[in-house]
């Protein structure tokens, strides 16, 4: 320190203090630099997975072109690959997750901001949000050893008494009483995502002012009018935000729907059989993979999954963003 | 016509007392799963705990033995992982948050950074295969650690962008007023104000990756001996779980929910560890 106090006297010529403030620039410089590429290398990460998965399944896309789509075959003897089965198991599987999950997090969310008194509220949603960190294997075994048995001589033997006798409808519900299939996978990514989609509901629904929930209370309105015509409107970007999160997630999910779907190739209407989803079978297959154009098919499917994922997670980040710059006007 | 208004009014709190038991039913159905899958987890885990899982390696089908190897393995991989992605992660978040906070760019890498914390691990995974083990010839510990450190990045972005913001701008005029230079104020100033945010988003990622099991199936693969080289194969606990689990042999099964209960409990302590530090940290600057 006195070492400066005096530099700082002839800090004209060549003195220490201005050696040292050209140091501090270049250092200043050094450490934006360092920085920059950090930030740059997370744009990098992302893109490069894209392009390298592209990459990957080129093999796939030109060899089967659109028909890669369309296609049910799934054929590792005869080389042919299409992408229509496991397709069809993400959008199935997640479709009914989302069935499930929504309404369920919405009463969850509702419940811990309007109706549970002040004390429960934060040790109910610590619990929920410890749901959410669990890790996915052990739903998958959970699933398997525990939920599957329960699904199998329980659930599926009454869906088939009860709704597949429906006409129309009934096609879902008829089937053996494996317990593995579409809808265990979707029950079980309904739990996953449930706390996703619902503390980000919380959240939203606790940024709603205080002054219009009380108008609206001193009009005489019950509390699910509250919710439903002022809270309810007033984050219902956000809503939508959490929801596409919670789908996101769903249909890139690979570990739990892994262990119940059952692996099997096949397009069958019945919600009660087994099927199969990208992420599955990328899991269950890709080390047995055993010639380029199938390993490259299985790669092409993770590309379409990233391109999937990708569009629903920018829509709710979309969608979460207008509720935040709405949020900051005010 | 008072008649009218009172059934009005009637039917609307039974349709409100409706609703707001439903919600009710709605907490309790999600905390039924969540104590469903614990109990189930720790029961059939206690059960399956014995002293030779930490001494001895994974058992071929019908012997005896541990998940030492595995244990190694998921050690080993987590740390290398959190040592790649967490100072790139803090570094990426210092120039989000000091030199690109309200910059398009900034936004970008923002948005960017936020699909990678939900895109799906496995194409993560599948990005690692095509990158290192398809050029290499041969999975490796090391591609495992990289697939790992690609999840750990975004939540370390996410936690020190956030955590620095929040870091009031006084304390950078203070000190850039006296002259100190930036890479000096962000290092010495800002960190030590930041740290148990960041620390906080470390042990998170940790959390996180140490249940990862996509990542890990194709590019670290599995080893079924203990190695501590990691440029060959390697076992990890959630990729030897899969395994064992989908198995048909019944003392296989009891190995994989002791490693499942031994994965859980690690995983809540660390989340119970990260509120633990942010409470405290939140009570000395209220």
């Amino acid at each position: 320190m006195a070492a400066s106090s005096s530099a700082l006297s002839n800090a004209t010529i060549d003195s220490p203090a201005q050696r040292r403030n050209t140091r501090d620039a270049r250092a200043d410089g050094l450490f934006r630099w360092i920085v920059a590429s950090a930030g740059l290398f997370v744009l990098l990460a992302l893109l490069g997975a894209a392009l390298s998965m592209l990459w990957g399944g080129r093999e796939a896309f030109s060899t089967f072109g659109f028909g890669f789509l369309t296609s049910t075959d799934w054929d590792a003897v005869n080389h042919k690959f299409g992408a229509l089965v496991p397709i069809y198991g993400t959008l199935v599987t997640a479709l009914i997750a989302m069935l499930i999950a929504v309404p369920v997090s919405f009463g969850i969310a509702l419940f811990l901001t309007e109706v549970a008194p002040n004390w429960l509220r934060g040790p109910v949603a610590a619990a929920i949000e410890l749901l959410a960190g669990i890790p996915s294997i052990i739903y998958g075994m959970w699933g398997l050893f525990v939920f599957v048995p329960v699904m199998g001589e329980y659930v599926t033997p009454w869906l088939n008494d009860h709704l597949g006798k429906i006409p129309g409808l009934g096609a879902l519900f008829t089937g053996p009483p494996l317990g593995i299939g579409m809808l265990t996978a979707g029950i079980v990514l309904a739990i996953m995502v449930i706390p996703f989609i619902s503390s980000v509901m919380r959240e939203v629904f606790l940024t709603v002012p205080m002054r219009l929930k009380e108008s609206a209370y001193a009009l005489g309105s019950t509390t699910t009018e509250v919710v439903w015509d002022i809270v309810l409107p007033y984050t219902r970007s956000a809503v939508i935000g959490g929801v596409f999160l919670g789908l996101g997630s769903a249909l890139g999910e690979t570990m739990a729907v892994t262990f119940v779907l059952g692996n099997a190739h096949q397009l069958t209407a019945s919600l009660l059989m087994p099927g199969n989803s990208i992420a599955a079978t990328i899991a269950n297959e890709f080390t047995e993979a055993d010639s380029d154009i199938y390993r490259s098919s299985l790669i092409a499917l993770g590309f379409l999954l990233f391109v999937v994922t990708f569009f629903v997670l920018a829509g709710a980040k979309w969608m979460l963003r207008r509720m935040a710059r709405a949020e900051g006007e005010k | 016509m008072s008649t009218t208004s009172e059934k009005l009014y009637r039917n609307r709190r039974i349709k409100n007392a409706i609703a707001l038991s439903l919600s009710g039913a709605a907490a309790l159905f999600g905390l039924f799963w969540l104590v469903w899958i614990l109990w189930t987890t720790l029961r059939t885990g206690i059960s399956a705990m014995k002293p030779g899982l930490f001494t001895q390696m994974t058992p071929p089908p019908g012997s005896d033995g541990g998940l030492a190897n595995a244990l190694f393995g998921s050690l080993v991989m987590s740390v290398v992982a959190i040592l790649i992605g967490a100072p790139i992660g803090i570094a990426a978040g210092t120039y989000l948050a000091e030199f690109a906070r309200k910059k398009p760019i900034g936004e970008a890498i923002r948005f960017v950074n936020d699909i990678l914390l939900s895109a799906p691990s496995i194409v993560l995974g599948l990005f690692v295969y095509t990158l290192v083990v398809h050029t290499t010839g041969h999975f490796s510990g090391w591609a495992g650690s990289l697939a790992l450190a690609l999840i750990v990045l975004p939540v370390v972005v996410r936690t020190t962008d956030e955590m620095l913001q929040l870091v009031p701008g006084q304390m950078r005029e203070a000190a850039l007023s006296l002259g100190v230079p930036q890479w000096k104020v962000t290092l010495q100033v800002l960190y030590r104000s930041a740290l148990p945010g960041i620390v906080t988003g470390i042990l998170l990622a940790l959390a996180r990756i140490s249940g990862e099991t996509a990542p890990l199936l194709f590019t670290a693969l599995n080893n079924q001996y203990w190695t501590a080289d990691m440029s060959q194969p390697m076992a990890s606990v959630p990729v030897v779980i899969f395994q064992y689990a989908m198995s048909p042999y019944d003392s296989w099964h009891a190995l994989a929910w002791a490693g499942a209960f031994v994965v859980t409990v690690f995983v809540l302590l660390m989340s119970l560890l990260s509120r633990a530090i942010l409470l405290r940290n939140k009570a000395s600057h209220d």
